[in-house]
């Protein structure tokens, strides 16, 4: 290796070259990455033993693996695995959309939670509470109320795309439309709160928070086919987005097709927080903290995808685990996910190691 | 009326206006000036030179009271400038920053205007004199024309006159500039550097300009002040600072220096860089 | 001031150029636009009082008005519920398109909005904890509760935000103000998902609405909406020169955090009064400023109370215009700003080419 190629690469990265294949690797976020598997691994696998029939943690992996009695099957498989799976695929879903947000709008606060997109699907999923009759009965009961989530987050996902879009797609215009978009789902739900059953009115509450109970593989399944899709599309998307985010004219420069990488990195985004969504409500400020977060655990110029989603997970299913175990009375994980989440941010604010814009 | 507000009738005496005593200056705990003194005369026009971070728009942020040194001070004609309240400050020393950014639709004549603030109060929101040195500081550098205009919609070299027509409106004694030919085309350079130089021969300003560009400092400042590494390395008329030794010691720069063919400043003309 | 100016600039041979005229001209427009907004305003606070879900004829109306002496249920709906609530719709308005134009001012950012600055989610926590531990049930009940958790949001947002070593800097602010109410609000859904009946009380008023708005929530806020328009006036100047970079109107011997934090004080009265008053209203405070703006360029001269006096003209329009849509019931000012509020403020957004912050 040359004294020249030795000045190129910065320090804790390592080259690695395959064959045709290259690529350099950054120690930190890969650090980083691993920390956050293993934590998330364990933490569901803790999850996975609390609740009115604990169990040990040896005899959840060995029951994970296949090797557990018939009641550890059934509890573990059937009533405990469904909850913990939706509640990591959602952190993981949520983290990396973040990411993509508030990389290409080159702005912190750019997360689903603000873009409207949450909002967009809370207001899908009240109305279809509130609208539907009496809590608990017919449509409301299926799949009524994921599905209207689904289409008020994709809705408001396109319309986002639609009104921002102006011979391209530009960060700034993106937030400032999404602002809009927000306000009026907002006051969509709060209008029609205002207008239930009070029970209803409660429900839809729950739901709004973003909440993990009774969710079974009937949730977990199609919210694993939708990520099997959109994040290997995620991650093509991230090499792009290094480039962008110098800003248009120099990502033109530096021989990125702007166009197309804009509409598939907002697309990619808004189907991330949709099918989260769908699945287990907007649950609160994941979005928006976590990717924020592995920018300053990882280091480097933007929030790294992979690291997001992992440090995602774990926020989701941590908190899910707390809202259980150490809390006093089950609280929806939303609540959770916020009041661990923001003291964290502020605590990085503080101390002040970063004072940039991303 | 009088053009007071514009026009300096202080005699040139060669007193001291502004100083630097044993100055420090810091970013945090980064250090960037260090025990540095200077001393600037009534009626001089003074060019700040230096590589790159040697600290000179530092200085200059120091001089114009905007950074706070962490030990020495800076005196402003004898009184430490850092006791003295802002808008007394405002009425003798202006300063224009390097890059200014207007809001966004303000117009040339707002933004003129918006120098006599140092001069107005609650009850004399825009006198006459307001009035009479917005006007005559537009017409002078040539924007009367385009006072009606939104300033970022100006081209850089009209931006740039804009900003030190404001300053010109202020009415001070004193102006302190950082970089004002930063981007602009060598016309443009040359043409805000001649109304600066007109500022100084006709209406008497004390001027300090941090410039890159040690050519044009050469020919149009009468002192000049080498910066290198946080300290001054050298001080005097443009023939006593730019020498090939000095080229060599404080930019690295193996160069001849030749008399302007124009004006007989001394020119620079690289040669190579010394590793 | 004015007079000064025209005779200044009408004298012949003066070095007044004619530009100076064409800038005239710009202060006439902003001062017709100022004037128009005025008679806006007691157009849609005259509205306001005249119309509601019961009809009631000009002629009982002019009567309450100018007749203390008469005494029947129509005078006294005009009286006891319609002045009141007029009254107290005027303020919001005012107050929220004032501390959106300050906001807005201090940050140098055209999305500055003082929702973003923790006063929301503050005052938000402030009335379910009234609710939820003190039973409180009220809009003039609440009031103290929001104005004070208004406050204790912005403070903590700017003493965490500026905690750094960096100092306050608009992106910290934001980012602490976004973190905060992310936590307020997680305690506001705490309470709220565990309790039904505070639920209830809070789903009408976080919807934001001047429904039950009587005198006694009028004379509560109203001392601090008077408090925070003074403080604007005064601050006026000085955001004139804050607009071009801190070093510049620090070289033209404006003081700037002393500046900063009156605007900020009068931001957190303002709004807090207003929110107190009526709940969250979004749009107001964002989107009128800009609308003023086009009128009168950047001069916070003119810009400040031209936002104050269309906010105010905004907020009673759109209040009569919930009244009137859903009789006999009503629909709530809040709601009725963001429908309204939205598209307009999309297509602001689409129209004008925006510098990237």
């Amino acid at each position: 290796m040359t004294a020249a190629a030795q000045r190129v690469r910065q320090p804790g990265e390592t080259v690695v070259r395959v064959g045709p294949v290259s690529g350099r690797v950054r120690w930190r976020a890969v650090g980083v990455a691993a920390g956050a598997a293993v934590a998330a691994v364990l933490l569901a696998a803790v999850s996975m033993g609390r609740g009115d029939f604990p169990i040990g943690l040896a005899d959840v992996l060995r029951t994970l693996a296949g090797l557990g009695d018939e009641t550890q099957e059934l509890v573990v498989w059937q009533l405990r695995a469904p909850r913990v799976v939706v509640g990591a695929l959602v952190g993981v879903a949520l983290g990396v959309a973040g990411a993509l947000f508030q990389t290409f709008a080159r702005n912190p606060l750019a997360s689903p939670d603000v873009l409207g997109i949450s909002q967009g699907a809370s207001a899908g999923a009240v109305a279809a509470i509130v609208l539907g009759g009496p809590a608990g009965s017919g449509l409301v009961a299926g799949a009524g109320v994921p599905l209207a989530a689904l289409v008020g987050a994709l809705t408001t996902g396109l319309l986002l795309l639609l009104l921002a879009w102006r011979r391209g797609l530009d960060g700034y215009r993106l937030v400032l439309v999404g602002i809009a978009l927000w306000a009026v789902a907002s006051a969509l739900v709060d209008w029609m709160l205002t207008r239930a059953a009070v029970q209803d009115a409660a429900s839809a509450y729950v739901w709004i928070t973003g909440s993990l109970n009774a969710r079974t593989w009937s949730e977990a399944v199609p919210l694993l086919v939708a990520l099997a899709v959109l994040l290997p599309a995620a991650l093509a998307c991230g090499r792009a987005l290094g480039a962008v985010q110098f800003g248009d004219d120099t990502a033109r420069g530096l021989g990125v097709r702007l166009v197309p990488i804009q509409a598939s990195v907002v697309l990619v985004a808004v189907g991330l927080t949709a099918a989260a969504v769908a699945a287990a409500g907007p649950i609160a400020y994941v979005a928006l903290v976590v990717p924020q977060v592995a920018v300053r655990l990882a280091g480097g110029p933007r929030p790294p995808l992979v690291a997001s989603g992992l440090l995602g997970a774990v926020l989701v299913v941590g908190a899910d685990l707390l809202t259980r175990t150490v809390l006093p009375q089950a609280l929806p994980v939303g609540v959770l996910t916020a009041a661990v989440g923001a003291p964290y941010l502020l605590w990085l604010l503080v101390r002040g190691r970063r004072r940039s814009t991303l | 009326m009088t053009l007071d507000a514009v026009t300096s009738t202080r005699p040139r005496d060669g007193t001291v206006r502004l100083a630097a005593e044993s100055v420090s200056l810091a970013y945090d705990d980064r250090v960037v000036v260090r025990d540095l003194d200077l001393q600037l005369a009534d009626g001089s026009f003074t060019a700040i030179v230096g590589p790159n971070g040697c600290g000179k728009s530092t200085l200059l942020r120091a001089l114009g009271r905007l950074l706070r040194p962490v030990s020495g001070q800076v005196l402003l004609d004898g009184r430490a400038i850092a006791r003295t309240p802002t808008r007394e400050v405002a009425r003798v020393l202006g300063l224009l920053p390097q890059t200014p950014v207007a809001p966004e639709g303000l117009t040339v004549g707002d933004l003129v205007a918006r120098g006599r603030h140092p001069h107005q109060s609650w009850l004399r929101q825009w006198s006459r004199d307001d009035e009479a040195a917005v006007a005559e500081a537009l017409v002078w550098t040539d924007m009367a024309d385009l006072a009606d205009r939104p300033v970022d919609e100006l081209s850089g070299g009209q931006r740039q006159r804009a900003w030190i027509s404001m300053a010109l409106a202020q009415g001070t004694d004193l102006l302190l500039l950082d970089e004002p030919t930063t981007y602009l085309d060598l016309s443009h350079q040359i043409d805000v550097l001649e109304l600066v130089a007109r500022l100084h021969a006709e209406r008497g300003r004390t001027v300090v300009v941090v410039l890159h560009d040690l050519n044009l400092a050469a020919r149009y400042a009468q002192r000049l002040v080498a910066m290198d590494g946080g300290a001054l390395v050298a001080s005097g008329s443009p023939h006593e600072v730019l020498t090939e030794q000095l080229l060599a010691e404080v930019f690295d720069l193996e160069a001849r220096v030749v008399p302007d063919p124009v004006v007989g400043s001394p020119m620079v003309v690289p040669v190579r860089r010394i590793r | 001031m004015s007079a000064t100016t025209d005779a200044a600039v009408r004298r012949p041979g003066t070095a007044a150029p004619a530009a100076a005229g064409r800038g005239l001209l710009r202060r006439r427009r902003a001062r017709l636009l100022l004037l128009l907004l005025l008679v806006l305003v007691a157009a849609a606070a005259a509205l306001s009082v005249a119309v509601g879900s019961r009809g009631i004829g000009p002629g009982a109306v002019w009567q309450a008005l100018t007749d203390p002496g008469a005494r029947t249920e129509e005078t006294v709906i005009i009286r006891e519920l319609r002045v009141p609530r007029t009254a107290v719709g005027l303020m919001a308005g005012l107050s929220l398109g004032v501390a959106g134009a300050l906001a807005q001012g201090h940050t140098r950012n055209p999305l500055g909005d003082p929702g973003l600055l923790g006063v929301t989610a503050g005052a938000s926590l402030g009335v379910v904890l009234a609710i939820h531990l003190l039973g409180v049930g009220t809009p003039a009940g609440y009031v103290w509760f929001a104005f004070a958790g208004a406050l204790v949001g912005t403070v903590l947002v700017f003493t965490l935000g500026s905690a750094g070593r960096g100092g306050a800097s608009p992106v910290t602010l934001a980012l602490a103000g976004a973190a905060l109410s992310a936590l307020f609000y997680a305690l506001v859904r705490a309470v709220l998902v565990s309790d039904t009946d505070s639920l209830d009380a809070f789903r009408f008023w976080v919807v934001g609405s001047l429904a039950g708005r009587g005198p006694d929530v009028a004379w509560q806020v109203a001392p601090f909406v008077a408090a925070g328009l003074v403080l604007a006036l005064l601050n006026a100047p000085a955001l004139d020169l804050l607009g071009l970079g801190d070093d510049v109107a620090r070289g033209l011997g404006q003081r700037v955090w002393p500046a900063r934090l009156v605007g900020l004080g009068a931001v957190t009265l303002l709004c807090g009064a207003a929110t107190a008053a009526c709940g969250p209203i979004a749009f107001v405070g964002l989107v009128v400023p800009h609308v003023v703006r086009a009128f009168t360029g950047p001069a916070h001269r003119w810009l400040v109370p031209g936002s104050g006096l269309l906010g105010a003209a905004l907020l009673l329009l759109a209040d009569v215009v919930g009244r009137v849509v859903a009789r006999p019931g009503e629909l709530q000012v809040g709601i009725v700003l963001a429908l309204l509020g939205a598209p307009f403020f999309i297509a602001l957004i689409r129209r004008r080419r925006l510098a990237a912050t």
